[in-house]
């Protein structure tokens, strides 16, 4: 077998194993959080403090009936929940976890995350549609309304940032990051960026796709078992893949305080930033209530998108003095 | 809408998302609130109403009932039941039947106002469940003598 070949097999079994190993900690840290948020003692009961009990629900979900609802499109309904989990996986490829630790690098490693993170709504659309369920239905337009709306700022935001370096691969943006984070040049961008973010990966305060008080589940409604759980996986692992365009946009990626092994043991640093954006985004969750649908359209196209354009342009201008 | 303007909204509304975010990382720190209820018990406030209860009296050592029947008669629901005996040379009656039917009782406590004596009172006891009507069909008397068995009645009057 050709060592590339290997290579490549071994990065992919990792890259799948640490979606799954992510989906287990974020969803043991969202429910830990929000537990003591509202003063509950949350998750007690299997293993200590609870710590197995995303283990548990994993094995329910797989041994779970797949039901298709009558009327449903089969091909499409069964085709989504792959959809949205197969492009949440491949960003994982071109991560930069440590300088020597990233699987791929590419050139162009940012507008490929960027374009695999939006197949998400294509997903959402499928499934919604597929469903032949009115609150599916819902679900979608408003998800697709919403992912629209929220490029515009999201990719704006990172412009600026890509006119400071002038690359899109990863590693050049964190090398770029030399002396200071760009957080301290770019907050600006930093904050319209993690808003908008939350807005993409369908998170509270903007999770109007689920909204689960109106829209019983959204798009996911009908779907059960592993149908659900890849929908599950795919909304994790797109949270951790904005959060560490974030960290290495912004924050300098696996850059910290040198440790043994700096090439390889930056991971440390990096997965430190990821979670800690990641506490922010559920501590946002748990403290707002859910936008209403005008009022996320008028955030967006008033507020988000006029100051992206405006730090755009003040960026191009300072950059072109400089 | 209101008068603030486009960035006195924004202002305005930056300001109160963070005031809310420091609330709950502030909530976040507290101790936690929740009991673990099988394992662990919340105290009962001295005046909860549970099931009513004969009273110990450690003196007499049994209960001041005189059977005068007031608590069955003001029972809104008729689920008390008294009966007593007179023996010889005794100078009243002796207590020999008090049931309760809990499953009809609306716990409205009109028995323990009525009652002249004070023999009963409410209980504490909040952890009932069971599997037939008749667990509920609850004996006073026999409690009664369950809670404070001879030696346990002689410690605790003290002679």
């Amino acid at each position: 077998m050709p060592p590339e070949l290997l290579r490549m097999i071994i990065a992919a079994v990792l890259v799948v194993a640490f979606v799954f190993l992510n989906a287990m900690v974020l969803g043991y840290m969202e429910r830990k959080v929000s537990a003591h948020i509202q003063r509950r003692p949350g998750l007690m009961e299997v293993g200590p403090h609870g710590i197995l009990q995303l283990l548990v629900d994993g094995f329910k979900l797989i041994g779970k009936q797949l039901v298709v609802p009558e009327g449903a499109n089969r091909f499409l309904f069964r085709l989504a929940p792959i959809l949205s989990f197969a492009p949440c996986v491949l960003p994982f490829v071109v991560m930069p976890f440590a300088r020597k630790l990233q699987i791929v690098s590419m050139d162009i490693s940012l507008i490929f995350i960027l374009a695999m993170t939006s197949i998400n709504v294509i997903a959402i659309l499928v499934a919604g549609w597929a469903s032949n369920n009115k609150y599916s239905l819902f679900g979608t337009f408003r998800s697709v309304a919403q992912a629209v709306s929220y490029e515009i700022p999201m990719l704006l935001s990172l412009l600026s940032v890509i006119l400071m370096t002038s690359t899109f691969s990863l590693q050049g943006i964190i090398a770029a990051q030399k002396y200071y984070w760009f957080i301290l040049v770019q907050p600006l961008a930093f904050i319209i960026y993690f808003i908008s973010g939350l807005a993409e990966t369908n998170r509270a305060p903007f999770d109007m796709p689920e909204a689960e008080s109106e829209l019983t589940a959204g798009f996911h409604t009908e779907y059960s078992g592993m149908g659900f759980s890849f929908f599950f996986l795919a909304e994790y692992a797109n949270m951790f893949t904005v959060c560490s365009i974030a960290t290495v946009l912004f924050l300098g990626g696996w850059k910290g305080i040198p440790l043994p092994l700096g090439d390889y043991t930056g991971i440390f640093w990096f997965m430190l930033k990821v979670y800690g954006l990641l506490f922010v985004m559920i501590w946002v969750r748990w403290t707002y209530p859910r936008v209403r649908f005008d009022q996320l359209m008028t955030f967006c196209w008033k507020y988000l998108i006029p100051f992206a354009l405006a730090n755009l342009l003040i960026t191009a201008v300072l950059v072109k003095l400089i | 809408m209101n008068n603030r303007g486009y960035f006195g909204e924004l202002w305005f509304g930056s300001k109160s998302l963070l005031i809310g975010l420091n609330v709950t990382i502030r909530e976040m720190f507290k101790p936690i609130v929740t009991v673990q209820y099988p394992r662990e018990e919340c105290a009962i406030t001295p005046n909860y109403r549970g099931h009513i209860e004969l009273v110990f009296n450690p003196e007499s050592d049994g209960c001041d009932c005189i059977v005068c029947g007031m608590c069955a008669k003001a029972c809104p629901s008729g689920c008390i039941a008294v009966a007593g005996e007179k023996k010889e040379g005794e100078k009243r009656k002796v207590l020999t039947q008090f049931t309760l039917d809990f499953t009809k009782c609306s716990l409205c406590g009109s028995c323990v106002e009525t009652c002249p004596k004070g023999a009963i009172a409410y209980s504490q006891d909040y952890n009932i469940a069971g599997f037939t009507r008749e667990e509920f069909h609850y004996d006073l008397v026999e409690r009664l003598a369950r809670r404070h068995q001879k030696p346990l009645a002689a410690a605790a009057g003290g002679n």
